[in-house]
């Protein structure tokens, strides 16, 4: 597989098409309906940001587009593949190559180095050790870490880290970049780099989906979409 | 590449942690394995001396002694005494086909046995030169134990058991000397090698002396013979053999040959077997020991394992979420414990072996005790038994924790502290 850093212009597509997704918990005892039908399409090339408060069912929405979780009922095209039904192992395969992560807590290994953090979704792909290491290199190079490399994350201010796991999540050019409040844990300041980063990955053409409270970053997006009690109820862009 | 390279680099990775806990868990193997192996060696041991002190009277032997008749027969009342004749040895061998060796054995207790002047009394057996082979009467070097002419010349010539030649003649080297039996002078051919002999009858051998049949009957003039030994060509054919024997003395002596009491008979062949297998059973309960001693240790790893799988919780969240298959989560982890019994196992082998070597150096001679126990023998069997339980132990202790590392929902893990 070759892995190139930029993804380049492509005519516009759905990435993200969701047709009356809904999610159900159902503990035996407790019945949760955390989604109640949820259409949501998203194109690429798209900043969306998804918001709502707490127990809206954006974690949810977020985990079913991350293919961490399946859909109870309705179905949902990651581009051109149909992702509810399949199994363990089909989706950890879809999580690798289509879905970058990032996390409000950085989610980083702490024992192992920013570099091999950033290696280890392409050692899941089973990329080449060498190619491996190329594309590592440049990755973190490219969010300004070039001197960094060697650090574990624990020896990294909370901006760093953001941006190791941002490196991370583009490793394996995925269709989509996935960030839940990706600046909660932030100053205001790396708060502001990381955002300013999302805004230039958008511009060279990533899909960026970011969950947030923060209506700063929401702000920065170009469409916002906004849940409650388990259904859309705005979706504008800005 | 594919996906065991994946798991191989991922347990690489992630074994570099932990090295205290690591090692705890490593001795705690190590500490069973050594519970397993000395244990199963120190039974395979005791069944190796055991079977050899069983096998030290001789090999796939019976002893027969005549009795009383017990039933009447063609018009004879129960009751007689029988007793064996010298001829009826040979009758034997001519007789049941079966047999490869029948030999006659006179005894006599309270024999009078004196070198310059120390005496010292014991029992004196007349025999033929066959009892030697069947009754594993091995010279120590040096000497040898009677031969066809001794027999045929009517020799006065002794071979001595260990025990009573040292009673005699102290740290002399007996062989070549004359001494007086019974105030008759007698000239040492051989002394018993040192054995092990379990079974006995009339008292161990390293306490009698032999000396020639013909010998026997013209010195101390004994009419009746104490008992016959017979080996069977094929031990697995003893109780037949044992069955024909009867009949011909049956028939010679008119007895029922059915009255089994008549002809006493000592079977070793069959007491070898059953103290075979009792002495499997043995090790088989040692082994069931170690086992389970191991199987703490096995505990023990499961017990790291769960540990880390709790620990690393969110690292297998993360991993799953950045398209770790499970395999790839389960693999390592199974890798790691079976790591650390693999290395624990080791271990315990290693000092296993020491202390298998050193025990070597441990004087056992004279101590009865010491001469079952002190020889554990680590066969390739015990080997083999070990590596097994210790490799199911390691899979089991690494299975279900790792079963359950894979059932981690990343999307519960990856969101909260």
């Amino acid at each position: 597989m070759s892995v190139t850093l930029e993804r380049p212009r492509e005519q516009i597509t759905d990435v993200i098409t969701m047709s009356r997704i809904t999610k159900v918990y159902d503990t035996g005892k407790i019945r949760v309906e955390a989604l109640k039908g949820i259409d949501l399409r998203i194109r690429s090339g798209e900043f969306v940001a998804i918001v709502g408060p707490s127990g809206s069912g954006k974690s949810t929405l977020m985990n079913l587009i991350g293919c961490l979780d399946t859909p109870t009922g309705g179905t949902y095209l990651l581009r051109d593949k149909e992702v509810a039904g399949l199994d363990k192992n089909e989706l950890a395969k879809i999580r690798n190559e289509r879905v970058g992560f990032v996390f409000q807590n950085f989610n980083l290994l702490p024992q192992i180095t920013a570099f091999e953090n950033v290696e280890m979704p392409l050692l899941f792909g089973g990329i080449p050790r060498k190619e491996r290491k190329e594309r590592a290199h440049e990755l973190l190079a490219k969010v300004g870490l070039a001197d960094r490399m060697e650090h574990r994350p624990t020896e990294l201010s909370g901006g760093q880290m953001q941006r190791v796991a941002l490196a991370r999540a583009l490793a394996m050019n995925p269709d989509i970049v996935l960030a839940d409040e990706p600046t909660g844990n932030l100053d205001t300041s790396s708060g502001g780099d990381v955002m300013s980063l999302f805004e230039e990955l958008w511009k060279q053409g990533r899909t960026m989906i970011v969950i947030t409270h923060d209506a700063a970053l929401a702000r920065r997006a170009g469409r916002i979409v906004e849940i409650k009690d388990g259904t859309i109820v705005s979706d504008r862009t800005t | 590449m594919s996906g065991l390279g994946v798991v191989f680099n991922l347990f690489l990775s992630s074994s570099r942690l932990q090295k205290k806990r690591a090692v705890l868990t490593i001795a705690s193997i190590a500490w069973g394995s050594v519970s397993l192996l000395l244990l199963l060696a120190f039974g395979q041991g005791l069944r190796e001396q055991l079977s050899v002190a069983n096998r030290g009277m001789g090999s796939g032997i019976a002893v027969l002694w005549a009795s009383e008749t017990t039933k009447t027969w063609q018009g004879l009342p129960a009751g007689r005494s029988l007793h064996f004749l010298p001829e009826d040895a040979l009758l034997l061998r001519e007789r049941v086909p079966l047999l490869d060796g029948a030999i006659g054995e006179f005894a006599t207790w309270g024999t009078n046995f004196t070198y310059g002047k120390r005496t010292v009394n014991a029992r004196l057996i007349g025999t033929e030169v066959a009892y030697g082979d069947l009754r594993n009467h091995v010279p120590l070097p040096g000497g040898r134990f009677l031969n066809d002419q001794d027999v045929a010349l009517r020799r006065r010539v002794i071979f001595l058991g260990d025990e009573l030649a040292h009673d005699v003649f102290g740290d002399v080297d007996p062989v070549g000397k004359q001494m007086l039996i019974n105030s008759m002078p007698y000239t040492v051919v051989g002394v018993l090698e040192k054995r092990l002999q379990m079974g006995a009858y009339g008292g161990p051998d390293k306490n009698h002396a032999v000396i020639p049949i013909t010998t026997f009957q013209a010195q101390i003039g004994q009419e009746y013979l104490g008992n016959i030994v017979i080996r069977a060509a094929d031990p697995k054919m003893m109780k037949t053999a044992l069955d024909e024997v009867r009949k011909v003395i049956a028939a010679k002596y008119g007895f029922d040959p059915d009255d089994d009491r008549a002809v006493r008979s000592w079977d070793t062949v069959e007491g070898q077997r059953i103290m075979r297998n009792i002495l499997l059973g043995i090790q088989g309960f040692l082994g069931i020991i170690g086992g389970l001693t191991l199987m703490i240790g096995g505990v023990g790893v499961a017990n790291i394992m769960y540990a880390t799988v709790k620990e690393r919780t969110r690292e297998i969240g993360v991993k799953m979420a950045l398209g770790a298959r499970p395999a790839w989560i389960t693999g390592p982890l199974v890798l790691e414990g079976l790591a650390y019994t693999v290395f624990g196992g080791l271990l315990g082998l290693l000092f296993s072996m020491a202390i298998i070597i050193a025990l070597g150096f441990v004087p056992t001679d004279g101590n009865e005790a010491l001469q079952f126990l002190g020889k554990p023998t680590l066969s390739p069997a015990v080997g083999a038994i070990s590596a097994a339980i210790l490799g199911a132990i390691g899979l089991l202790a690494a299975y279900f924790p790792a079963r359950r590392a894979a059932s981690i929902d990343p999307a519960q893990t990856l969101r909260y502290e």
